[in-house]
C-alpha cells in the first residue's frame, strides 16, 4: 500500500494512497468546523452534500470527503467557522 | 480536453455508467461528467486498503480507453441549461460542457430525520460513514452503533466490519415480523437473495434489534454514547461513532434547475416517460432520480436511456419488463422498511434542523405562523442549500413542505466560485 | 371611535404603516394576500441609503427614524455606512456634489482620497482613485424588520389577515376574495404585485438580481456602492449592472445589482448575473475565488417620474396609495408612513408631500 504525506493544521500526517482528505484530517481531529452558534461539526453524510466537512486544501475551500489527499497538500480546518 | 460530446451524462453511477456502456457501443461521443474521485457512485465504491477489486480497476481501464467516453472525475456541476450544457467545477476550476443529449444520472441522497445529538461529530449518515471508511475514515477499533432502517444498515455494518471496527448493534426501526417478510420475498430476486447471503456473516455476528430506535446521541465535543429505545424500554449504549439511514431520497436539483417536470411528492423524483425521457426533448433521467429502487433498476434505467439517446427503441422497449421486476424489489424495500411516526417526533424544541445556519426546531414552529419559515429564520439558506433540512422538516413538518418552493430551479446548483458564474476562464490551480 | 385603517401589502411600507397608524390611534387591519415580505421586500438588499436625488429628504427623515427603533437590533439594523467608490478621476467631481447635497439636508459624509479608501476597503482594486463616505447609512435585515413592526402593530391593537386577497376596492372599504366586506379608510401598498387595485397609477416591475455568498472571513466592513450607481437606477437602458455590494453579518456578502424593465419572468438571467459579477470584480477582485450559495430575483416598483405614490388617489374617496418606492422602499417605509399617517390625520406634514401626490399620475396623460 503506498501512503501519502500531507499537513492538517501544521501537522504532518501519513493516510494510504487514495484516501480521502476527510480521512487525513480525522487523524488529527474530529471537529472540522464551528457552527454559527460554536457548536462542533464533523463530516456527516459523506457524500458532498451536507457541507459539514469544509477545509482548505492549500487554501481553497472545499469539501474534505469528495477530495483525494496529495502528497504535499496543506489542509487548515479554518474553513467553515468563522 | 474537448467539450461538446453527443451525449453528456450527469453522474458515473450504476445508471450512468450503464448508458455510457451503450452509447459508446453506438459509436457516441459521451461526456461522463461525477464530482466522487472514483466511478461506480455509491455503490461502487471501492475500498482503499484493499487492493482495487477486478471490477473498479477494469472499471476505470475501460472508462480511459474506451473510444468515445470522456470522463471527467471530481466535476461538481454548479449550473447547467437546457440546451443542454452543464457547468462543472473541479480543482482544475470551471469548464462549461455541451452535449447533443444529457442522461441525468445524479442518484440519492441520505434521508435524515433529526434528533437531538445529531449535530455530535462521530454521527453520521450510515452511507455516509460507509463511504468514508472506504475512503480510509478510521474506524479500526472504534465501537459503532447503526440505527434507522433498511437493507443499507447491514451493508454498511458489514463494511465497517471488514474495516476493523466493532459494531455494537444494528437497530431496525421497523417490526420483526415487516423484515422478516421482506426477507422472505428475497427469492423472487435471486440476485439480492445472494447478496444477502453474503452479508450473514456480519448479521450473525451483531445484535440486530427490530422495532427499535436511537431516540438521542448523548456527548460534549463528540459522541460519547446513544439512547436506544426498544418497545418503551429505554437504554443508554457507549460508543465511538453512530451511522443512522432512513432511506434514499433523489438529487433533482439539476432537473428542476433544467425545468424538468417532478412529481408532486413530499421528496419529488423526475418524471420519465417508459423511455427514460423526461418533459424536456433531448433530456433523460435513469436511476435513483426517477425513484429510489435500488441498483440493478439503476442500471436498467441507464440502458433504457441509453438506448433511447441513440434512437434503438426497440432496445429501450425490450428492457421494460426487466425493469418492472427490479422496480418491485425497489417497492418491496420501501413498503417493508417504512418509517414509523415516532421517528418524526424525537426532534425536540431546541434540535438544530438546519445545520448550516443552526435553525432549531423551536424557531421554525414559532415562525411558521408569522411568515415565511425561510426568511424568518434563514431555515436552507446555508451552502447545503436545504438539501439536508429542507428534507428532513418535509417529513417532520409536512406544512411547511411549500417553504422549498422554486428554490431549487435557481442557480447554483452547489457553492460556485463567483468566477465560475461569471464564465470567467479557469483560474490558476492552487494559488 | 378610533377611525378604521385597512392596509393592504404585507411588505415594508405596509408594515411600517400598520405599525405608525395603529400606534397614531387607528384601527388598523392589515390584509396579505401570501405571507408578509414575499415581494420586493424579501428580496432586497435592506440598504438603508439617502441618495442625493428627489427622496433625499424622504430618504433623511426615514433614516432618523429607522435610527429611534427602541429594539433595533430586532431588526437586523447595522450602521454599516456606505462609501461611493469612483471609478475614475472623471466620478470625483459628482461625489463632491453628493456630499454638498447631502450635508444641504443635514447628512453627514466624508470624501476620502485614495489613501484613505483603500485603508477603509484594503479590498478594493489599487487603482480606485477615491471615494464618498457616508456614516449614517445602514442595513437591515427586512423580513426581520417587517416582523418587528408587525409585532409592534399587533401590540397596538391592529389586526393582520394573512392569506387573503383583496377582490376591489368598495365604496367605504374592500370585499376580499371569500365575499367578506370591511369597511374603513384604505392604503394600497402592494408594490409591484399583480393584479393591481389601483390600476390608474402606472407601475412598472423592474427586474434585479442579487447573488449571496457563503460565509468566510471578510475585511469588507461598508455597503460598498459605485459612484455610477444613480446613472443606473435612473438610466432607461434595457438592462444595466452596478457593482452594489453588502457585508451580512456572519460574513456573507449581497452582491448586485442589474435593472431590467419589461421582464417579467422571474428566472435567473445567467448572462446578465455574469455581467453583474464581472462589473463587481472591477471593484473587488477578490470576489473571484468567494463562492455564491445562492441567485435570486425581484421586481421592484416602478413609477414613471421614479417617485412613489403617496397620498389621497383622485376620484376614489376614503383610498389612499403607499406604493411605487421603486429600490428604496426599505429606506423610506417609515418616511412613508410618517407622512401618510399625517395626511390621514390631516394634520401639518414634516416633509413637502407634493412631489408624491398620486394625483400627477392621472394629470400626466
Amino acid at each position: 500500500m503506498n501512503l501519502v504525506t500531507l499537513t492538517v493544521d501544521g501537522r504532518p500526517v501519513t493516510v494510504p494512497e487514495g484516501a480521502s482528505v476527510a480521512a487525513a484530517v480525522a487523524t488529527v481531529t474530529g471537529v472540522f468546523r464551528r457552527s454559527v452558534r460554536g457548536t462542533p461539526r464533523g463530516p456527516y453524510c459523506g457524500m458532498g452534500q451536507c457541507f459539514e466537512c469544509e477545509v482548505r486544501i492549500d487554501g481553497r475551500i472545499s469539501l474534505a470527503c469528495l477530495a483525494r489527499a496529495t502528497p504535499g497538500a496543506i489542509i487548515t480546518t479554518d474553513a467553515g467557522t468563522l | 480536453m474537448p467539450e461538446h460530446f453527443d451525449v453528456l451524462i450527469l453522474g458515473a453511477g450504476p445508471a450512468g455508467l450503464a448508458a455510457a456502456e451503450i452509447l459508446a457501443r453506438a459509436g457516441r461521443t459521451v461526456g461522463l461528467v461525477d464530482e466522487q474521485a472514483q466511478p461506480g457512485g455509491q455503490f461502487g465504491r471501492e475500498r482503499i486498503r484493499q487492493r482495487p477489486g477486478r471490477s473498479g480497476r477494469k472499471l476505470l481501464e475501460w472508462l480511459q480507453h474506451r473510444n468515445g467516453i470522456t470522463y471527467f472525475p471530481g466535476h461538481r456541476v454548479v449550473d447547467c441549461d437546457p440546451h443542454p450544457a452543464l457547468v462543472t467545477e473541479s480543482t482544475r476550476g470551471s469548464t462549461r460542457l455541451t452535449g447533443g443529449a444529457l442522461i441525468l444520472a445524479p442518484g440519492a441522497r441520505e434521508l435524515v430525520l433529526p434528533f437531538p445529538g445529531w449535530t455530535l461529530p462521530g454521527v453520521f449518515c450510515a452511507g455516509g460513514l460507509q463511504a468514508l471508511a472506504k475512503s480510509g475514515w478510521p474506524v479500526r477499533g472504534r465501537r459503532i452503533v447503526l440505527a434507522g432502517s433498511g437493507p443499507l444498515l447491514v451493508a454498511s455494518a458489514h463494511t465497517l466490519r471488514h474495516e476493523g471496527a466493532e459494531i455494537l448493534a444494528i437497530i431496525e426501526q421497523a417490526a420483526r415480523g415487516s423484515v422478516a417478510r421482506f426477507l422472505a420475498g428475497l427469492p423472487t430476486w435471486p440476485a439480492k437473495a445472494l447478496q444477502t447471503l453474503g452479508y450473514l456473516p456480519t448479521w450473525a455476528r451483531i445484535p440486530y434489534e427490530t422495532g427499535a430506535f436511537v431516540a438521542e446521541a448523548l456527548g460534549e465535543e463528540r459522541l460519547e454514547a446513544v439512547r436506544i429505545v426498544e418497545r418503551g424500554r429505554t437504554r443508554i449504549v457507549p460508543c465511538d461513532l453512530l451511522g443512522t439511514g432512513f432511506g434514499l431520497i433523489p438529487n433533482v436539483e439539476a432537473a428542476a434547475r433544467l425545468g424538468c417536470v417532478l412529481t408532486p411528492t413530499p421528496h419529488p423524483s423526475v418524471r420519465v416517460d417508459g423511455l427514460q425521457a423526461t418533459s424536456l426533448p433531448g433530456i433523460y433521467a435513469a436511476g435513483e432520480v426517477t425513484g429510489i429502487g435500488g441498483v440493478e433498476r439503476a442500471q436498467i434505467e441507464g440502458a433504457i436511456a441509453g438506448y433511447a439517446a441513440v434512437g434503438n427503441l426497440p432496445k429501450a422497449r425490450a428492457l421494460a419488463p426487466k425493469l418492472a421486476h427490479w422496480a418491485r424489489f425497489g417497492e418491496a424495500v420501501n413498503r417493508h422498511f417504512a418509517l414509523r411516526d415516532p421517528l418524526r417526533a424525537l426532534a425536540r424544541p431546541d434540535t438544530v434542523i438546519c445545520r448550516c445556519e443552526d435553525v432549531t426546531l423551536g424557531e421554525i414552529d414559532s415562525a411558521g405562523g408569522q411568515g415565511s419559515v425561510k426568511l424568518l429564520t434563514r431555515l436552507g439558506m446555508g451552502p447545503c442549500q436545504g438539501r439536508i433540512c429542507l428534507a428532513a422538516l418535509a417529513e417532520l413538518r409536512p406544512g411547511y413542505g411549500t417553504v422549498t418552493g422554486s428554490q431549487a430551479a435557481r442557480p447554483p446548483l452547489f457553492p460556485a466560485r463567483l468566477g465560475t458564474l461569471a464564465g470567467e476562464p479557469a483560474p490558476e490551480p492552487h494559488p | 371611535m378610533n377611525p378604521h385603517l385597512i392596509v393592504i401589502g404585507g411588505g415594508i411600507v405596509g408594515a411600517a404603516l400598520a405599525a405608525t397608524a395603529a400606534e397614531s390611534e387607528f384601527g388598523v387591519t392589515l390584509i396579505e394576500s401570501a405571507l408578509p415580505s414575499m415581494g420586493a421586500t424579501g428580496a432586497g438588499m435592506g440598504h438603508l441609503v439617502v441618495l442625493d436625488d428627489a427622496l433625499l429628504a424622504l430618504s433623511a427623515r426615514s433614516l432618523e427614524l429607522w435610527r429611534e427603533i427602541q429594539d433595533r437590533a430586532g431588526t437586523g439594523y447595522r450602521n454599516t455606512g456606505t462609501i461611493w467608490i469612483a471609478e475614475t478621476e472623471a466620478d470625483l467631481p459628482g461625489l463632491r456634489q453628493q456630499s454638498l447635497d447631502l450635508a444641504a439636508c443635514a447628512v453627514a459624509s466624508r470624501l476620502l482620497d485614495h489613501r484613505e479608501l483603500h485603508a477603509l476597503e484594503p479590498e478594493l482594486a489599487h487603482d480606485l482613485p477615491g471615494g464618498l463616505l457616508v456614516p449614517g447609512d445602514a442595513t437591515v435585515y427586512a423580513p426581520k424588520a417587517v416582523a418587528h413592526l408587525l409585532d409592534r402593530a399587533r401590540r397596538a391593537g391592529g389586526r393582520l389577515l394573512l392569506g387573503q386577497t383583496v377582490a376591489t376596492l368598495t365604496e367605504g372599504g374592500i370585499r376580499l376574495a371569500g365575499g367578506e366586506r370591511l369597511a374603513g379608510l384604505v392604503v394600497v401598498a402592494t408594490g409591484a404585485s399583480v393584479p393591481r387595485l389601483l390600476p390608474e397609477l402606472p407601475i412598472t416591475p423592474r427586474k434585479g438580481h442579487l447573488v449571496v455568498t457563503e460565509r468566510a472571513a471578510t475585511t469588507i466592513h461598508h455597503q460598498l456602492v459605485e459612484a455610477g450607481y444613480l446613472k443606473g437606477v435612473h438610466g432607461t437602458d434595457e438592462a444595466s449592472v452596478a457593482m452594489n455590494v453588502q457585508p451580512r453579518p456572519g460574513g456573507q456578502l449581497l452582491i448586485g445589482s442589474s435593472r431590467e424593465s419589461g421582464n417579467c419572468d422571474p428566472g435567473v438571467s445567467d448572462p446578465l448575473v455574469a455581467r453583474m459579477l464581472m462589473r463587481a470584480f472591477r471593484f473587488l477582485p477578490s470576489l473571484r475565488e468567494r463562492r455564491a450559495i445562492r441567485i435570486w430575483t425581484g421586481f421592484r416598483p416602478a413609477t414613471p417620474d421614479g417617485l412613489p405614490y403617496i397620498g389621497q388617489v383622485p376620484g376614489r374617496p376614503g383610498v389612499w396609495a403607499a406604493l411605487g418606492h421603486e429600490g428604496l422602499g426599505i429606506t423610506t417605509a417609515l418616511g412613508t408612513a410618517e407622512l401618510l399617517v399625517d395626511l390621514l390625520r390631516n394634520r401639518p406634514t414634516r416633509l413637502d408631500p407634493a412631489p408624491f401626490d398620486p394625483a400627477r399620475a392621472l394629470f400626466a396623460s
